[in-house]
This record gives structure tokens, C-alpha cells and sequence, in this order.
């Protein structure tokens, strides 16, 4: 009988471990391709080079999640086939292009995880585009990855639970964090007392969060409007508006973000059928309780299928190999699986309440000046894209991509396209659901024009 | 409840095409109705290479191709926007004597046409347009260029719309007959009737032709185009190569789209994606080509899905068997830069039952209907 192809996983994030753990356990040796250096997604992500801080100081709280699962992951040793620093950029029918150090090999796979994670969500506000203007993520990654805040006195601004998290964060680091301006009004926030018999540690650390973030002199803003980043050249200070007035705050640094948007071209270009989902506000993969996506031999687990955290990405990692297993017609463990779903079931509750606690602006949409930037890497204006869908009657996004460029630059709409379609429903008076999803295209992420090829396809003996 | 619309003539497909022939008609006062099952201009004649090239193609195509290239300078005035054309000269390189050998009999054989061909030497491109490595001459053509066909095609159905056609997009034609002296096409919740119906269906058209009697030889292919990130600008012309390989052109913003090789459907033949070694092999001969190039990143890959013809020349005329059904497809990869001409002949077609732009080559019957066997023509 020839020998099955290995299975492939991509991201070595908490889904991607566990995903991984889990077939190395039933006997099979995966491949895992994580575009990092090292293991832990963006949430644990390891530093480049050591730099003197323990897991306390980079992961607060976290910490003993993120060294477990480092340390789980290095256990697995050569019991799987791992590719660092290795950027996936196309896959169809079990055979995966995957570039690294300059070669592009051509990988067969029988069994596909992806655990792709996600990405900040924003929405042109004035002043985005400022040098000085951070995701909130990338000013989560700027501190734990390379030890650098991303001002001397910061705010961070949008909504979202991450929001509080990084802002904690930077305090915690001794970084002077001046405000918190979130998004949502106070009364959103009482939706987390819904939360609170779900998960009252979650509920009470952020509160706490908040508690000390104000004991130690941040201004906490509910319900912030109209806010603006302005300055010559980078960022100098951050207006809004609150209680029927314009505030302003000096600062140096602002981390911006929307809750956040899941990584989903690797299940586009693999074929998987998409749905609409009101809580992410974005056409994800459709995907069953464990995992399965509508593509045979695919599962979809984490962030990258649908927003629910990092405690979330672990159980459906695992949940989800343990799928591909079954599938495999290998022995799994089907009272483990149901004790995984139930626990997903159970976060995915809370993540309903969290989504109204932390709730994305799109009533801001309207808002958005004509001579703002919506599209960065093809540096196209709001006021263009308007003219755009106006001048020729455009009702859906891959046409207003057409006809604009925007979602054809560098990031390929990984920046801008829930703008853009955000854009385009409210000046079409069109539900968000109803214009439609930017469709992937390879490569992924931009690849250099001298990838060289190898005709290697891996031949994957257990002894290899 | 099925809406009825009565129009002169109802286009099946609203491709550059049709787009162009629904506006013609209007401007000759006729009533139209431009179909699409999808979005107008989002197929071939949207997603193609964007060359608008007279140079390479065969005599016969040259008049249509001469009446389309007078338009081309006219857009903004014709549909509102430029469309991002560029008369930056067409230049096809020779990589060997016997390459250089053919375009100077390709010169002298379209001579009458005036293309204004230009022979350069292996010194003169290097001079001239920066090329070197691997090429011997090439022939230029001042008067070719490039634009952006997904504006294009797009400000063409717009402009249809403006000028009074009723665009029904996403309304697939799923039935149409000939009764009496008019058509009737069942299309969504619409039922149209019209005395005249032009079949502008791109790789979807043989069907069509089929129930009306007339199978052809249609066959779908799909090119497979690569895009680098903007650069500075260095490459002036639409760049070909005789005997194939890549294809070549750096628009304003400075992206460079280079095409080649062939993509592969998907399960629904609708949509259609570059091969990866196919797009790998396109990046090597371009950095090969440009060595400026290597250390550029490729962005983004994307294809289409086109009709070609065994003969690979498109299918433009009435049919042989339906008195008021008039046929323009299957132009083979090679239909953006003569689609507006094609659009003006059908338009005087309907009015006046003849064109002043010879079409004889293009009939529907050069193909037997006898020699097709039926499998060839079922869409795949």
C-alpha cells in the first residue's frame, strides 16, 4: 500500500500546537509551516533573540500558558516536520507551495489544519496612517517580541478586549499610557455581567485591568467619538469627542484597533465554502462543531476560522485534529472530542457577550472623510472609492476592487478590505453581508520574483 | 412575477463586447438589453493581460483591428474615462535568426495595413528600451499600447447604462428562443422579447450557438498573469516575445503585470487560478528578461476564462441558421484591443444588415456543424 502523504498544519499558534500534539500522539508525523521563527502565533510569540525577560514580564498573566505550550511544541522534536520562518502561499488538492530562504517547495499533504490566526480590524479614522500609529496587535508584538514600546507616553484607542490588554501591558512595562479611548459606551460594557457566570476569571482580570490601568493615572474613556490622531509628521496628539465635547491628549504613540479579523485566504485558495457571520461582521469558512470545513480532509481551527481567543484556538486545535484522525480512519478519542466541543461551546457564548461589550463602530463608516486613506498600499482615498461605486453602479466588493485597486496592493485586502466593504454598505444602504468577500488570490503574501523552485516533493518516509 | 421587457436587440453577455455594441446601438437610437450572468465586464474582458496590440495578429483581423485602434484615443469622450491607455508602442523580441526572420516577414506581409512596423536590432534595444540578454532584434509598433481592461470593460457597460440600455447583471440567460419575427429570452424573473439578439457570451457563447443550431469548436483557456509590486519605471513599452513565453507591461503606478503560461479551472469553470510552477515559471523568464525584476516581490496572480477558436480567430457575423441572431466570440486571448471595433460592426450589422469593415473571414460557417462531435461543445 503506498504510504499517505503526512498532514499539514499551518500557524504554530496555541491551535496549530495542539493540533499538532494531537497527531503526534495518534502516531503521525506533520508537517507544521509557521511564517515565524519560532512557535506561539502573535498571542505567545517568542522574541527574536533573548533578551534578558522572563514569560512573567513578556506574557503577564499568561505566562504559564505560553511557556506550557513552547515547551509542549519543543517536546514534539523531530516527531514533526517543522518549517520556520516558512510562508505558505498556495495550496489546492493536497499540494501546498511553501517558500523558504528564497525556495519555493512544492509540499503533498493529506489532511489540511489551517490555524492561520487573525489580524486588527480597522477602519480609517483621521490621522490613521500617521507615522507613530500602531495596531494594537503590532504594538502588542513591538513589546513582546522585540522589547520596544511603541511611544514614550501612549493612548490606545478602538475597541475591543485587546484594547485593555496591550494598554495594561505597556503600563506594566512602565510605559506611560495617558488614555484608553474605547469605542463603546459604558453601557456595552454591562454585557459583561452576562459574562460573568461564564467566565468569571476572564470578567474580573479585566476589570481589574481597567481598575488599575485608572489607579495608575490613565484616563479610561467610554463611548469616544470622532476620535483623531493629529501632528506634523508623526503623532503629537489624539482629539475626540465625549460628553458633547472636544478632548485632546499629547502623545507620542497610539495603538489602534477594531477587535479583529481572521486570516482566511489559505481556506479560500483550499476551496472552502464561505458564510457570512454577523459576530465577526466578515464571510468566514463554514465549519462544523469539530472543526470540518465544507472541503473533505480540511479543518479549520482558531482565530483564522472565526474570533475566539486563544484559550478557544487550543481546544479546537486539538478538537480539529482529532477529526482529521477520524477521518483517517485512526483511532481518537471521541469523549475527549465531545468534552473539547462542549468547552467551545461554552466560550463561543461568551464571545456573543463580548462582542456586545466591546462592539465595532460602524457607525463610524459614515464618517469617513472623502480625502482619507482607505487603501494604504494603493494609496486610493474614501473619496474614491465613493466616486467609484457611484460612477458605476458598483454593489460588490471584488468590483469596486476592480475598479479602484483597493485590496490589490501588498496586503491583498488583509488591511483594508472590512474597510472597504464596510464602505460600500453603508453608501449602498446594503446590509455588510450583502456585498460580498473579497476573493483570495496566491500569492498570499507577496513572494519575490526570484523564488527559485525545487522539484523536491518531499518524500515523507518516518524516518526523514 | 416575471417583468417584460420589448427592446430592439437583447445582448447575451456583458463583455467588452457586448458593452461596446449596447452603446453603439444606443447611439443609434435603438433600445437594448445588455445581460450578464454575472457582473458586466468581470470576465475575460475584465481580468485579461490588458495589451492593445495590432502587431502579431493575422492580416484578416487587421481592418477590424484598424477601425478598433481609431477608438481607442477616444475613450474619455466615448465612456467617461481613459481607461488608463497608454499609446506606449508594442515591441515583440526575437530570440533567435529564425525568430527575427519571422518578424520581418510578418513586416512585410502586414505592409499594406499600415501598422508602421519598426525592425530593431539587438544594439537598439538596449539603447532604445533597456533590453538585453537573450534576444537578438525585435519589431516594434509605435501606434499599440496597453491599458487597464478591468476599467475598461467596466466603464463600457457604465457608459451603456448612461446612455439609456437596460444592464441587467446577474440575470443569466437560461432560455431563448425565435418565435415569429422576434426572440424571446428567459433571464431571472425577466422575460425579454427582441428582433434581434447578439450572442457576446465569451466562453459561455457556444452554448448559445448550440441551441440555435450552430455548434462550434469553442474551447476554454486560461492565461495566467503575474503582478509585482509598484517599481520606478523602466519598462516604456507592452513588451511580447515571438513564439511566446511571457508577455510584459509596467502600468502608471508602476506595477509591472507579466503573463504567460496557462491556469487551470476550478469546480466551477467560472472562475479559474494560475498554476504554481506556471506562475514560478513566469517569475524566472521575467527576472531572467529583467534582471531588475529579481528583486522585486510578485503581489498577486489571477486568470480568466477565455474562448479560443481551432482557427484563433474569433467567431464575428450572423447565423447561418437564425435570421436575426448575430455571433461575436471566441477571440482567442486576443479580443480586448479590437472588442470596440467589433461592437461598432455589429451595431451597423443590426442596422443596416452589412459593414463597411470586411468580417468574412470570421463566419460561423467555416465550421461544418458536421465535424463537431457533440462532447466538444459541452462547457467544461
Amino acid at each position: 500500500m503506498a504510504e499517505r502523504a503526512p498532514p499539514l498544519i499551518v500557524g504554530a499558534g496555541p491551535a496549530g500546537i495542539r493540533a499538532a500534539m494531537t497527531l503526534v500522539a495518534a502516531g503521525l508525523r506533520p508537517i507544521v509551516v509557521d511564517e515565524s521563527h519560532a512557535c506561539g502565533g502573535q498571542i505567545y510569540r517568542q522574541p527574536l533573540a533573548a533578551d534578558g525577560r522572563g514569560a512573567k514580564a513578556r506574557y503577564g498573566s499568561e505566562a504559564a500558558k505560553a511557556t506550557r505550550l513552547h515547551r509542549d511544541f519543543a517536546a514534539l522534536g523531530t516527531g514533526i516536520d517543522y518549517l520556520p520562518n516558512s510562508l505558505l502561499w498556495n495550496l489546492r488538492d493536497g499540494a501546498a507551495d511553501i517558500l523558504r530562504d528564497g525556495v519555493s517547495r512544492r509540499v503533498s499533504y493529506d489532511g489540511l489544519v489551517l490555524a492561520t490566526g487573525a489580524t486588527d480590524r480597522v477602519l480609517p479614522i483621521p490621522g490613521w496612517t500617521l507615522p507613530g500609529v500602531f495596531t494594537l496587535g503590532g504594538a502588542q508584538i513591538a513589546l513582546k517580541a522585540q522589547g520596544c514600546a511603541i511611544g514614550r507616553r501612549v493612548v490606545f484607542a478602538g475597541s475591543g478586549p485587546l484594547l485593555y490588554l496591550v494598554a495594561w501591558q505597556y503600563m506594566k512595562a512602565g510605559v506611560e499610557v495617558a488614555a484608553v479611548l474605547d469605542a463603546a459606551p459604558l453601557a456595552a460594557k454591562l454585557n459583561l455581567l452576562r459574562a460573568l457566570p461564564l467566565a468569571p476569571g476572564i470578567v474580573l482580570r479585566g476589570l481589574r485591568m481597567a481598575a488599575e490601568l485608572t489607579l495608575c493615572g490613565t484616563r479610561v474613556v467610554f463611548g469616544a467619538d470622532r476620535i483623531s490622531i493629529e501632528g506634523e509628521g508623526r503623532v503629537a496628539r489624539i482629539v475626540y469627542r465625549n460628553g458633547g465635547r472636544e478632548h485632546a491628549i499629547a502623545c507620542d504613540g497610539v495603538g489602534y484597533g477594531l477587535n479583529l479579523r481572521p486570516e482566511t485566504q489559505a481556506a479560500d485558495l483550499a476551496g472552502c465554502a464561505f458564510r457570512f457571520d454577523p459576530r465577526d461582521r466578515a464571510h468566514l469558512p463554514v465549519r462544523d462543531a469539530s472543526g470540518r470545513s465544507s472541503v473533505a480532509g480540511v479543518y479549520l481551527a482558531g482565530d483564522g476560522a472565526r474570533i475566539a481567543g486563544a484559550d478557544a484556538a487550543e481546544a479546537a486545535g486539538e478538537r480539529a485534529a482529532l477529526a482529521l484522525l477520524q477521518d483517517r480512519g485512526l483511532s481518537h478519542d471521541s469523549r475527549r472530542a465531545a468534552a473539547l466541543e462542549r468547552a467551545l461551546a461554552k466560550i463561543d457564548r461568551l464571545r456573543d457577550v463580548l462582542e456586545a461589550a466591546f462592539p465595532c463602530p460602524s457607525h463610524w463608516t459614515p464618517e469617513i472623510a472623502d480625502d482619507m486613506l482607505l487603501c494604504r498600499c494603493e494609496e486610493i482615498t474614501s473619496g474614491e472609492a465613493l466616486r467609484a461605486i457611484r460612477d458605476f453602479s458598483l454593489t460588490e466588493i471584488n468590483r469596486l476592487k476592480a475598479v479602484t485597486r483597493i485590496g490589490m496592493g501588498r496586503c491583498q485586502g488583509r488591511m483594508c478590505g472590512a474597510a472597504a466593504a464596510e464602505l460600500l454598505a453603508a453608501r449602498t444602504h446594503r446590509d455588510i453581508s450583502a456585498v460580498g468577500r473579497l476573493r483570495a488570490q496566491a500569492p498570499i503574501k507577496p513572494i519575490p520574483l526570484a523564488t527559485s523552485q525545487s522539484v523536491d516533493e518531499r518524500q515523507h518516509d518516518p524516518a526523514h | 412575477m416575471t417583468r417584460r421587457i420589448d427592446c430592439d436587440v437583447a445582448i447575451i453577455g456583458g463583455g467588452l463586447v457586448g458593452s461596446s455594441a449596447a452603446l453603439a446601438l444606443r447611439g443609434m437610437g435603438l433600445s437594448v438589453t445588455l445581460l450578464d450572468k454575472g457582473f458586466c465586464g468581470a470576465q475575460a474582458s475584465g481580468v485579461n493581460y490588458g495589451g492593445v496590440r495590432r502587431q502579431g495578429r493575422p492580416p484578416e483581423q487587421l481592418p477590424l483591428s484598424q477601425r478598433a485602434h481609431a477608438i481607442w484615443p477616444r475613450l474619455q469622450r466615448l465612456i467617461g474615462i481613459d481607461g488608463e491607455f497608454m499609446r506606449s508602442g508594442h515591441l515583440k523580441l526575437a530570440r533567435s535568426a529564425a525568430d527575427m526572420a519571422s518578424l520581418e516577414r510578418y513586416a512585410i506581409d502586414v505592409a499594406p495595413f499600415g501598422l508602421d512596423l519598426e525592425l530593431v536590432g539587438h544594439n537598439q534595444l538596449r539603447e532604445r528600451f533597456g533590453i538585453a540578454g537573450g534576444v537578438i532584434g525585435g519589431s516594434f509598433c509605435p501606434g499599440d499600447g496597453h491599458a487597464n481592461p478591468r476599467l475598461v470593460a467596466t466603464a463600457f457597460a457604465a457608459a451603456a447604462r448612461r446612455a439609456g440600455a437596460e444592464v441587467l447583471e446577474n440575470t443569466k440567460v437560461v432560455g431563448a428562443t425565435r418565435t415569429f419575427e422576434s426572440f424571446t429570452l428567459e433571464a431571472g424573473d425577466v422575460a425579454i422579447t427582441a428582433r434581434t439578439v447578439i450572442n457576446s457570451a465569451g466562453a459561455w457563447a457556444d452554448t448559445f450557438a448550440r441551441d440555435f443550431g450552430e455548434p462550434v469548436p469553442l474551447e476554454r483557456t486560461y492565461p495566467s498573469m503575474v503582478v509585482t509590486e509598484p517599481l520606478d519605471p523602466f519598462l516604456a513599452v507592452n513588451l511580447g516575445i515571438e513564439g511566446g513565453g511571457i508577455y510584459a507591461r509596467q502600468v502608471t503606478r508602476g506595477n509591472v503585470v507579466v503573463g504567460g503560461e496557462r491556469a487551470m479551472p476550478l469546480d466551477d469553470p467560472d472562475y479559474s487560478r494560475p498554476r504554481s510552477d506556471g506562475v514560478l515559471t513566469i517569475m524566472r523568464r521575467a527576472g531572467e528578461l529583467f534582471g531588475r525584476l529579481r528583486h522585486a516581490q510578485a503581489i498577486r496572480f489571477w486568470s480568466g476564462t477565455e474562448a479560443t477558436m481551432p482557427d484563433r480567430n474569433p467567431v464575428i457575423g450572423p447565423s447561418a441558421t437564425t435570421p436575426g441572431l448575430l455571433h461575436a466570440f471566441g477571440f482567442s486571448g486576443a479580443g480586448f484591443q479590437i472588442a470596440p471595433g467589433v461592437g461598432e460592426v455589429l451595431a451597423e450589422l443590426v442596422r443596416d444588415g452589412r459593414t463597411s469593415t470586411p468580417i468574412d473571414a470570421f463566419a460561423i460557417t467555416r465550421f461544418p456543424p458536421a465535424s463537431q462531435p457533440d462532447d466538444a461543445l459541452s462547457s467544461r
